[in-house]
């Protein structure tokens, strides 16, 4: 890891900012600024919502009553009910639960196929590298949504296909950095030692390859889960994801479509907890970027 | 070396550099047709090895009890019973006569739909690249100018405001505004410029976010070179030296992304068509997907990949004409 740290400090010589390293972890909340204290605020109360929905949302998010429907906020329903009589906070909740759910699996998916495919081609180089990466490059260069589009097609509609899809479509970013990091370590002394002392190169890569890899894994999939976040959301809008009863924001904003007009605030919500929950989690990559890894300066095209 | 020789040089140079790039343009469109046949292989394969059976969707889509009988009949109506070789060189052999199958779902020649409905995608997503460039090049140029300023925490500001907002919740927000509570654009359908501006500009705002980023600290990574350096030094006015010798350069890393956002403009015409009431492909291509019509999602899919690749020449034929070091380096290695 030390030897990483001093490659990383080695990019930030003459741009003026302190080495990323040289406090301990706890100190990231006494040095970021308030942006990336809300946002690190705003994600935390998003996951507790999203863990504990099953059991704290006002009302059931599910339960139709067609005799208050489309009522608008008041001390019972706090943000109004839908087209079914169904309560807008409690979806909103659950909501959460499915958004930032099927957006974790996805990104376990990405880092799980990343980390193999890009630790493989590292770690043997040579015909499988080269192999791997240009298969990798098509999938980099492509636009995310069509393959997703297609994948779905291919695959079926549903949440579990739609996941499916954003990781197949997903994974060469990381693949790419893993790889990039093991090449650049894999000739170091220290992983010949582990190999001589009689390590597996399974056992080599997990205990010294992969803890260097962590920190430029982790900015990159914060800053992708925004992202992810809005490709789940979309395709559930178009209806090709999440389907219909099932609270879930994408699918609250398709539905409150017909309302749109007379009754604006049934599209309003979702979008706008959407809205945040990107915003929260793209200002915390970012935060986590300056702080871990200023070299990862350039946007990735997606 | 003489005045005249130099000259000569210079003229002689770019003849070559001409010639270089025609050849550089001719190698690209012969790769081409190269790309869309290994693209076609990986359709056709993803499509068939699908947990689901053709037969199946099309005897769902026509509306025939899928009995044994029937089951077989369809797959051999459909070619299904063959070896996938055979199946693929049957459907390659069509499609070189630009015959992709028909649609499942109305039996009508897919391709002849297909581009019925997409150059009204294909506008919607021109027109939103152009809002792209035209807004987030002053931008950039701006923040990169008062760095650390107001004007860069603004621009700093709605990027992050663009990179964050949902596409289609934005396209809802500008119709309520813009159509419902000021009336001055239309809600729904195609027609005249005054109904592309909304869903240009919803489709157009992640893209000119990002884009209006990168081209702030690629204007400031220029500005820290030693040209620039030597042209204020020269006494140049601060305009000039950022208009001829930042931006110039710094536009080079927009280009390239550029091409990447192309992809992305026409997927969220994809999906902004469906609010607007946009004659599009998009809605056609959902319907598609959600039935499982094999033949149109076929289509479309290398449709898509043939625009993306083309719209990626494009753009590095603008790079290589743009920067004198891909075309020094072409002419070096030729």
């Amino acid at each position: 890891m030390s030897s990483l740290d001093g490659e990383l400090t080695g990019d930030l010589a003459g741009d003026g900012l302190p080495p990323p390293h040289a406090h301990g972890r706890a100190s990231f909340w006494r040095e970021a600024r308030w942006p990336a204290r809300m946002a690190a605020v705003v994600t935390c109360a998003l996951a507790l919502i999203a863990i504990l929905s099953p059991w704290v949302t006002p009302h059931d998010p599910n339960a139709v009553d067609l005799a208050i429907r489309l009522q608008p906020a008041d001390a019972v329903y706090w943000l109004g009910t839908d087209h079914l009589g169904r309560d807008i906070l409690s979806r909103l909740m659950a909501g959460a639960a499915v958004s930032l759910g099927s957006v974790a699996v996805a990104m376990a998916l990405i880092l799980t196929a990343g980390i193999i495919i890009g630790g493989t081609a590292g770690f043997l180089g040579g015909r499988v590298d080269q192999a791997i990466m240009r298969v990798a490059d098509v999938f980099l260069t492509f636009p995310t949504i069509v393959m997703a589009l297609f994948m779905v097609g291919a695959l079926g509609v549903g949440l579990t296909n739609v996941i499916i899809a954003i990781a197949v479509t997903h994974w060469a970013w990381y693949a790419r950095m893993v790889r990039g990091i093991v090449l650049s370590l894999r000739r170091r002394d220290f992983i010949a030692a582990s190999r001589l002392a009689g390590a597996s190169p399974a056992q080599t890569f997990v205990r010294h390859l992969l803890p260097a890899t962590m920190a430029q894994l982790l900015v990159l999939a914060t800053l992708d889960i925004g992202h992810i976040m809005l490709h789940v959301s979309g395709l559930s809008f178009l209806g090709l994801g999440v389907t219909a009863p099932t609270a879930e924001w994408g699918v609250m904003i398709a539905d409150a479509r017909e309302y749109v007009w007379t009754e604006p605030l049934l599209m309003f919500w979702p979008g706008l907890a959407l809205f945040i929950s990107v915003m929260a989690l793209n200002t915390l990559g970012d935060a986590l970027r300056d702080r871990l890894d200023p070299s990862l300066r350039a946007e990735h095209g997606h | 070396m003489s005045a005249l020789a130099r000259r000569n040089q210079g003229v002689e140079s770019r003849r070559r550099t001409d010639w270089t790039m025609a050849r550089f343009i001719l190698r690209r469109l012969l790769l081409l047709p190269v790309m869309l046949l290994a693209a076609s292989v990986v359709i056709f394969l993803m499509l068939r090895l699908g947990p689901s059976d053709p037969a199946l969707d099309y005897l769902r889509l026509s509306r025939v009890p899928p009995t044994p009988q029937a089951l077989d009949e369809a797959r051999r109506a459909l070619g299904l019973d063959l070896p996938l070789i055979a199946q693929y060189a049957d459907w390659l052999w069509k499609a070189l006569r630009l015959d992709f199958g028909q649609s499942y779902v109305t039996s009508r020649p897919v391709l002849p739909d297909l581009l019925h409905y997409l150059p009204a995608t294909l506008q919607l997503a021109g027109a939103a690249l152009v809002i792209t460039l035209a807004v987030s090049v002053p931008l950039g140029v701006w923040a990169a100018r008062y760095r650390d300023g107001l004007p860069d925490q603004i621009v700093r500001l709605i990027a992050a405001v663009g990179v964050s907002m949902p596409n289609f919740w934005l396209g809802f927000l500008l119709a309520l505004l813009f159509s419902v509570h000021l009336g001055w654009l239309p809600a729904m359908g195609r027609d005249g410029w005054s109904s592309l501006i909304m869903p240009a500009a919803a489709i157009s705002f992640m893209t000119l976010s990002i884009n209006a980023r990168l081209l702030r600290a690629s204007m400031l990574e220029a500005a820290g070179q030693r040209h620039v350096a030597w042209a204020r030094l020269r006494g140049l006015s601060p305009r000039t030296v950022e208009r001829s010798h930042v931006l110039r350069n710094a536009l080079l890393p927009v280009i390239t992304a550029t091409g990447m956002y192309v992809g992305e403009l026409i997927g969220g015409a994809l999906v902004i068509e469906s609010i607007f009431g946009w004659p599009g492909v998009g809605r056609y291509a959902v319907s598609a997907i959600f039935n499982r019509d094999y033949p149109v999602i076929q289509c479309f899919t290398l449709l898509m990949v043939a625009i993306f690749v083309i719209c990626n020449l494009i753009v590095d034929i603008i790079y290589a004409w743009a920067d004198p070091r891909v075309r020094l380096a072409a002419e070096g290695a030729s």
